[in-house]
């Protein structure tokens, strides 16, 4: 294995690609109880469009099948997986994003067996038409309870204003309607496609032994066989620069209004060699402008337009990026409009070097306190090692930071038909 | 297992825990104010967090006492307000990166001892009042928030449960407050309660983190000097028994129904059998293995979520889930014969051991956390009882089979709360 050594905290990950193409990371801490382990998948909500293992042509699959598949993972012929984790003591969950489909488990003993029933559920899959069908009323209620939930539909709503056709803009679980046509058969034409090991990465953080636990990832990939994979075709429509709608609104029936302003990215901020960058550039921006040191904060809190915090968001993806700016509200109006009118003025500000060094000591702290988090921690490094991105970077990046690029990265970022306001407004307004 | 060690200190005005650890990046400093709760003040008492908040005499606006946060290298900062039993506690918390990982920096952690002891003794003050221009404005920003609990349904449906359940008790009163007392509080009337709140509420200080002991006492020791003439007690009251069950139903335009449940279990935290409750819990509804999962949803698909917690100074446990509104009078006795189950006896050796793990795993799990360790021990201060998490551990490990029936059978329904939807759920037959 690799060392990799993680500059200002004197830590070490340990990496290696295995024969089958499976990227393994391994992040020993041994002060910590526990251990956390992921096995991931890139494969989201997004990958609806893509051309299946040994065919030709494109095919679209059902709204909100990723994370269909993801509840189905852990139904074998046997029972649930859920139990040989928890008979260990083990708690297991997964999660799928836009772009990722993850299993995990954390446990504070038998990390062995553990990390072994985490690669074996997750590359043997069990489908069956009862099986499939038993789920929808479970992922129907998952569904109706995000819908009773504002800030939610706030998101997707946003989401939905800036894009036109990137699936992004759909909502990760699907709609009741769209989940009721999948079948069994489309969830193993998913899974053939997109769970070769060649598109996976595992990682696992925490107390355990690393030659131990290495040998026997390694084992355990090479007691299976897979054929070798080209890289997968995956279609995501073609989306212009400018938002699909400029306002949007939902009504449903709450008593706070909400607002949320969105800023689409242009492609050539999701390359790969600014994307550290310019993840850096918009957190330090929102900063200095929306947070609660921010410039603007003080005037949206006097002004009387947000009650309590703003929510702050970036998602930067090899294939879409956002930014938001949000709150709850009782002047969603108002708020739209301010929020914009700052958004477009940013470019025109002047901050002093005092303030940018301010700004990036913060995120430096941040940094560091994100390694806190043994979740987290494997997150950042699989998210980006998922673009083909070394996260350690990031430090670099951070500290050869300058004012001037950083003015002149923001002076690229904004643009008024990037803008898009999406308000959730109480039912009869 | 690493034995964790609460240092403590006994001062006159408060007592000091120091707990060592090298899991962390950053250190850990928390406040504790806490007296029985009371309606007369509890408006005031959750209004003070967000005015302190707003500035101090040192840094008279918010975003004053911000940016020296970001000069600490982005330190959390927070004051929050919560309930523990029938007392009212107020937590200051700040988490700074450890100076280590710094270079050039030596004295954080002092700078940011200095930070909460400013924003805890020296607020803003107008006259002999809070600034009013904040007080007006905090107003509003909790009134707001109060006005949206609505919006949130499972946070509403869990206040519901405990108006209705605990309406002639201590434990009913809402730790955020109510709408009709917060019009009567004034500048001064307000600094009067937080005067009371510095100088007698019982104060408990919690540093966690790789820190050397004597030097985080000197370094407190010169920084905290507030003349403190503590007098109250913490409240830990009488177990009280349901006479009969109460239903309560309410109807919103809400798409997914929450059915939640009182219990009574008269066990608290210094009880004997509160280890067996720990267990009960976990068999009953606290994991994914556990019956009420089990059940509610992988058998029935009745629910996305369907789970019980308990609160361990008043002697309580919740069971809430989400479902479809016409499915209420299933879900209920399907509920309800889980719980029955368990009276009868019906709990396999591999539950009660799968339990006892994953009891043991959460508790683990919990001391990788600074904010976990903290709260462990503050636990402790609620509960008057003092012991080691290995010793908890031990505990857990002896639990009978026996002994979780035996607390199945003192565990008594009390109220049945279900948020329905206005149409019945007539829409999604």
């Amino acid at each position: 294995m690799n060392e990799l050594k993680i500059p200002r905290i004197n830590e070490s990950i340990y990496h290696e690609t295995l024969n089958n193409g499976l990227d393994v990371f391994l992040y020993p801490k041994l002060e910590m109880e526990k251990t956390f382990a992921i096995f991931s998948t890139k494969y989201g909500s997004i990958d609806q469009k893509f051309t299946p293992l040994d065919e030709q042509d494109m095919v679209t699959v059902p709204d909100g099948i990723a994370h269909f598949l993801e509840h189905k993972m852990f139904e074998k012929e046997d029972g649930d997986v859920f139990q040989h984790f928890s008979e260990r003591g083990a708690s297991a969950n997964a999660f799928t994003s836009f772009t990722q489909t993850a299993y995990l488990f954390s446990s504070t003993s038998d990390v062995k067996e553990n990390v072994e029933t985490l690669l074996d559920f997750v590359q043997d899959p069990y489908f069956t038409e009862e099986s499939v069908e038993k789920e929808k009323g479970i992922i129907e209620q998952e569904i109706r309870m995000y819908d009773d939930q504002a800030d939610w539909r706030l998101f997707f709503g946003t989401l939905g204003a800036m894009f036109e056709n990137h699936p992004v803009r759909i909502d990760i679980a699907g709609t009741v309607e769209s989940i009721n046509e999948i079948t069994h058969e489309d969830l193993y034409t998913c899974y053939e496609t997109f769970y070769h090991p060649s598109n996976m990465q595992m990682f696992v953080i925490g107390n355990f032994e690393l030659d131990e636990i290495s040998e026997l990832i390694r084992q355990n990939q090479e007691n299976k066989s897979f054929e070798a994979q080209n890289e997968i075709e995956r279609d995501f429509g073609v989306e212009p620069v400018e938002v699909y709608k400029q306002e949007e609104v939902i009504n449903m029936p709450i008593s706070t209004p909400k607002c949320m302003v969105g800023i689409k990215e242009k492609p050539e901020a999701l390359e790969k060699d600014v994307m550290l960058e310019n993840d850096l550039v918009r957190d330090i921006a929102l900063d200095l402008y929306f947070s609660k040191s921010g410039r603007f904060y003080e005037q949206l809190y006097q002004e009387g337009l947000m009650i309590d915090a703003l929510r702050l968001e970036f998602v930067l993806e090899e294939s879409f990026g956002f930014t938001a700016v949000g709150a709850s509200t009782m002047k969603p109006e108002e708020f739209g409009k301010r929020i914009k009118e700052m958004l477009l003025q940013i470019k025109d500000e002047t901050i002093s070097e005092e303030e940018f060094n301010r700004a990036k000591k913060k995120k430096y702290g941040e940094l560091i306190r994100e390694f806190n988090n043994l979740e987290g921690t494997a997150n950042n490094f699989m998210q980006y090692n998922q673009m083909g991105i070394d996260f350690r970077e990031i430090f670099e990046t951070l500290e050869s930071l300058t004012l001037e690029r950083f003015k002149n990265n923001v002076s690229d970022w904004v643009s008024e038909e990037q803008i898009a306001v999406c308000m959730v407004l109480p039912e009869g307004e | 297992m690493q034995t964790l060690i609460d240092h403590k200190v006994d001062y006159d005005d408060y007592q000091l825990h120091v707990i060592q650890s090298k899991k962390f990046k950053t250190n850990t400093i928390s406040l504790k104010f806490a007296r029985p709760i009371n309606r007369e003040e509890v408006t005031g008492r959750a209004l003070i967090p967000f005015i302190l908040q707003k500035g101090s005499a040192k840094y008279p606006k918010e975003r004053d006492l911000r940016l020296e946060l970001d000069e600490l290298y982005g330190a959390k900062f927070s004051i929050n307000s919560a309930k523990k039993g029938e007392n009212h506690i107020i937590s200051f918390t700040l988490d700074l990166p450890n100076e280590k990982f710094i270079e050039g920096e030596s004295d954080l952690f002092r700078k940011g001892l200095s930070f909460l002891y400013e924003i805890a003794n020296n607020p803003k003050l107008d006259g002999n009042g809070f600034d009013s221009d904040i007080v007006t404005k905090e107003k509003e920003t909790l009134e707001n928030k109060i006005k949206s609990i609505i919006d949130e349904k499972m946070q509403y449906a869990n206040m519901r449960l405990i108006d209705e359940m605990c309406a002639d008790e201590l434990f009913g009163i809402r730790s955020h407050g109510y709408l009709e007392d917060l019009e009567k509080i004034d500048a001064q009337g307000l600094y009067h309660t937080y005067k009371k709140m510095i100088n007698e509420d019982r104060l408990d200080i919690y540093i966690v983190g790789d820190v050397d002991e004597e030097k985080v006492k000197s370094e407190l020791e010169s920084t905290f000097q507030i003349n403190r003439q503590p007098n109250v007690t913490i409240n830990r009251p009488e177990v009280i028994k349901p006479s009969e069950i109460k239903d309560l139903t309410e109807a919103q335009k809400i798409q997914q129904g929450k059915l939640h449940l009182g219990y009574r279990t008269g066990i608290t935290y210094r009880d004997e059998q509160y280890p067996a409750l720990q267990v009960f819990n976990g068999i009953f509804g606290g994991f994914p293995h556990s019956k009420l999962f089990l059940n509610v949803r992988e058998k029935h698909s009745l629910a996305y979520y369907a789970a019980s917690r308990f609160e361990s100074h008043k002697g309580l446990l919740f069971v809430f889930s989400g479902i479809a509104p016409e499915k209420y009078e299933q879900a209920k006795e399907i509920i309800i014969e889980q719980h029955e189950t368990i009276q009868n006896g019906e709990v396999s050796d591999e539950e009660l051991e799968q339990t006892k793990r994953t009891v043991i795993h959460s508790l683990k799990e919990t001391v990788d956390r600074s904010r976990g360790i903290i709260d462990w021990y503050y636990q402790q201060v609620i509960g008057d009882r003092e012991l080691t998490n290995q010793e908890m551990v031990d505990e857990i490990q002896a639990v009978t089979k026996e002994q979780v029936i035996a607390v199945s059978k003192q565990v008594q329904l009390d109220t049945v709360y279900f948020l329905t939807a206005e149409d019945g759920g007539a829409n999604h037959e």
